[in-house]
């Protein structure tokens, strides 16, 4: 019964005490943004390897996103005679939940656990004790760039996922089930606000890149260096981002759209 | 020996990590101008001696003092001047993945000075140079084998010519014709540079051959410290068989265990 | 991978997210200048009951949108609805004052909306002005109740 209390209390230590290194780690790096201002070349490369080599997948999984959301809402939305009304759930879909969400969810399977591998390696092989060594500090030179990168990353890809999203449910909806093009545009936009939908689909994108990027970076940063210590934090990258971002949507949603 | 004689003073320091203690009052003084080598088992904690030196960690109690400074207690950008004055060479070489060669030679040069671009590449060719590298600074470091990588890292380490050159196990996992060439080129380049030169390693022969002073670490504690023929006669039991790797001695084969014959027996205790 | 393509392929990058945005703000929220205070004109409506209509909702006349609502409030003073409408400025000086309001329902599960439908005066509401003539919306359990009361005379 003691040692129980014992590993449970020292697993509560172990969770804040990892809590505060991480905080620890957001706000140094955060604090790094004139270096990153300075070398701005190290953010463009970064923004480059996050953003950049992520449009793919992106573009792809809001295409299909968009045809099955087109497909389904149709075969719902024709029981009622309300096919018209296509268009607006399409993109309230989208623009509220989908695209931040499941942009945030494979950036951080595709961009966020790269990033912990990369730093963990770089961990592992010394270069960021070897870079403080030479006098630069490695959460400015590695850590910050890579952190803001992602945080100016992922609501591009968002906002990219949302119009190919939309574009893919007119595909399916207007150009193969036949919906008139005119009530497709139009419901949508006589439903979306830009303040209320368009902004806060982008203010959660921002949220969720802030919290999964801190998490890769950290996860790297803090890493036991060898290789199963990489793999775990690789695979804790993604566990805890996906969670973090599916929490912190339903808090979010709750926040924005709550109040009826 | 006198204060004045040594770079590096530490006096009485220990150092814990997860409550493990890796060094209980240590002390340990690296005379000027000499290549001094810290021998001893795995998990003495040489390497973590080296970053106590670097200020890269602190200890939780004692002095390590460089050329007259406390390096704990010193502001950070003193830390920065000091470490300009110090090179240390990683065990992996740890050269930057992401930058070449040349840029990685370069990136010491550039992060302490504002030289002219032609100047660091002269000064970055010189230093490639004297580890007969000149031809690989296109290269890229995943194009490197371990030996040339680490002789890459030699001359990031000395790109801006330290008064303290430190090596983390310079020889560990190469090839004699390396492990040659590596020892060749820490003496000349001691010799040329005028440096300090601190070697971790556990490599006896290597390091007998080119330390001018000797320290044996077991324990978190000096067991010896003396010139490379004082160590060779010394006739304490631990040194005796670290020098000449005898399996068992004062630091055990076995792992403790209880009695061999009741456990084979299969009572599970 | 040459610095010059990272930088030229970021850029492009930035700017597709870029034109991304402006597509989200231009066609799919139909946010243009026109829908500006500038190009509408208020009009206050009372209704007894607004049933499900929402800010936003849509004012037409024969069926074609011509504004929308912008807010709903009780008014404390009559215990009534109290429903802001923005309409057209195409429309201004087009309303008579005896116009009607009455609050639709678009298809069987549709959303509540109003219609207008223009009356025969010759004086016309001006901005800030009122609609007086309106009907509430329909509920269906009052309707329920109506028919069951019928019923039970029979």
């Amino acid at each position: 019964m003691i040692s129980f209390l014992q590993t449970t209390g020292k697993r509560v230590l172990d969770i804040l005490a990892g809590l505060g290194r991480s905080a620890q780690l957001l706000i140094a790096a955060l604090l790094g943004v004139r270096y990153v201002l300075k070398n701005f070349h190290l953010l463009i490369k970064q923004i480059y390897v996050t953003g950049v080599l992520s449009i793919a997948i992106i573009s792809v999984s809001g295409l299909f996103i968009g045809m099955v959301l087109g497909l389904q809402g149709y075969s719902i939305l024709v029981d009622f005679g309300a096919e018209d009304a296509l268009g607006q759930m399409v993109a309230l879909t989208l623009l509220r939940e989908l695209s931040p969400v499941v942009a945030a969810l494979l950036f951080a399977g595709r961009a966020g656990s790269a990033l912990t591998a990369e730093i963990g390696l770089m961990k592992a092989t010394e270069q960021l004790a070897s870079m403080e060594m030479i006098g630069v500090d490695p959460v400015k030179r590695v850590i910050a760039p890579r952190l803001y990168a992602g945080i100016i990353a992922l609501p591009l890809l968002c906002i990219i996922f949302s119009v190919i999203g939309i574009w893919g449910g007119m595909l399916v909806g207007v150009e193969w089930l036949g919906v008139f093009d005119g009530s497709y545009w139009g419901n949508m936009q006589a439903s979306v606000t830009f303040g209320h939908d368009v902004l806060n689909g982008i203010i959660k994108s921002i949220v969720f890149a802030i919290v999964v990027t801190w998490i890769a970076v950290f996860q790297g940063y803090d890493l036991i260096p060898t290789s199963e210590g990489i793999s775990r934090a690789t695979t804790k990258t993604v566990v805890y981002g996906s969670l973090a971002v599916l929490g912190l949507d339903f808090v979010l949603t709750a926040l924005m759209f709550g109040d009826f | 020996m006198s204060d004045s004689d040594s770079l590096v003073e530490i006096t009485d320091m220990t150092f814990r990590r997860d409550q493990r203690r890796i060094f209980s009052g240590l002390s340990l003084h690296i005379p000027k101008g000499k290549i001094t080598a810290i021998m001893g088992p795995s998990g003495t904690g040489k390497t973590t001696l080296l970053r106590l030196i670097g200020g890269q960690l602190r200890p939780d109690q004692g002095e390590v003092i460089v050329d007259g400074r406390s390096v704990p207690d010193i502001s950070r950008s003193e830390l920065f001047a000091l470490r300009k004055r110090m090179g240390m060479l990683f065990q992996s070489g740890a050269l930057f993945t992401e930058l070449s060669v040349f840029e990685n030679v370069a990136f010491p040069i550039r992060v302490h000075t504002d030289l002219p671009e032609d100047m660091i590449r002269d000064l970055v060719l010189i230093k490639l140079e004297s580890v007969g590298l000149r031809g690989a600074r296109d290269l890229m470091p995943s194009e490197l084998s371990g030996g040339m990588s680490r002789r890459v890292a030699l001359a990031r380490a000395i790109a801006l010519d330290p008064e303290l050159m430190m090596y983390d196990e310079p020889f560990v996992g190469q090839d004699p014709i390396t492990l040659g060439v590596l020892v060749t080129l820490i003496r000349q380049l001691h010799d040329a540079l005028n440096m300090t030169t601190v070697l971790v390693s556990h490599d006896i022969d290597e390091s007998m051959s080119i330390a001018d002073h000797i320290c044996v670490l077991s324990d978190g504690k000096v067991l010896i410290e003396g010139s490379p023929d004082d160590i060779r006669q010394s006739e304490l039991p631990e040194v005796r068989q670290f020098i000449r790797g005898l399996p068992d001695g004062p630091v055990p084969f076995r792992y403790p265990a209880n009695d061999f014959a009741s456990d084979m027996m299969g009572a599970e205790s | 991978m040459t610095t010059r393509w990272i930088e030229v392929s970021v850029g492009a990058f930035v700017v597709a997210a870029g034109l991304a945005f402006i597509v989200l703000a231009m066609k799919v929220s139909g946010l243009d200048y026109r829908s500006d205070d500038k190009s509408t004109y208020t009009v206050y409506a009372h209704f007894n009951n607004v049933g499900g209509l929402k800010p936003r909702a849509k004012v037409t006349m024969a069926g074609v949108t011509i504004g929308r609502v912008d807010s709903i409030q009780i008014d404390p003073q009559w215990y009534d609805a109290r429903v802001t409408l923005k309409i057209d400025n195409s429309m201004k000086n087009k309303l008579s004052e005896d116009t009607s309001a009455m609050i639709l329902t678009s298809g069987l599960l549709g959303e509540n909306y109003i219609g207008l439908i223009v009356g025969a005066e010759e004086e016309m509401i001006q901005d800030g002005g009122q609609i007086r003539d309106t009907q509430p919306a329909l509920v269906l359990e009052d309707l329920i109740g109506k028919f069951l009361s019928s019923m039970g005379k029979e």
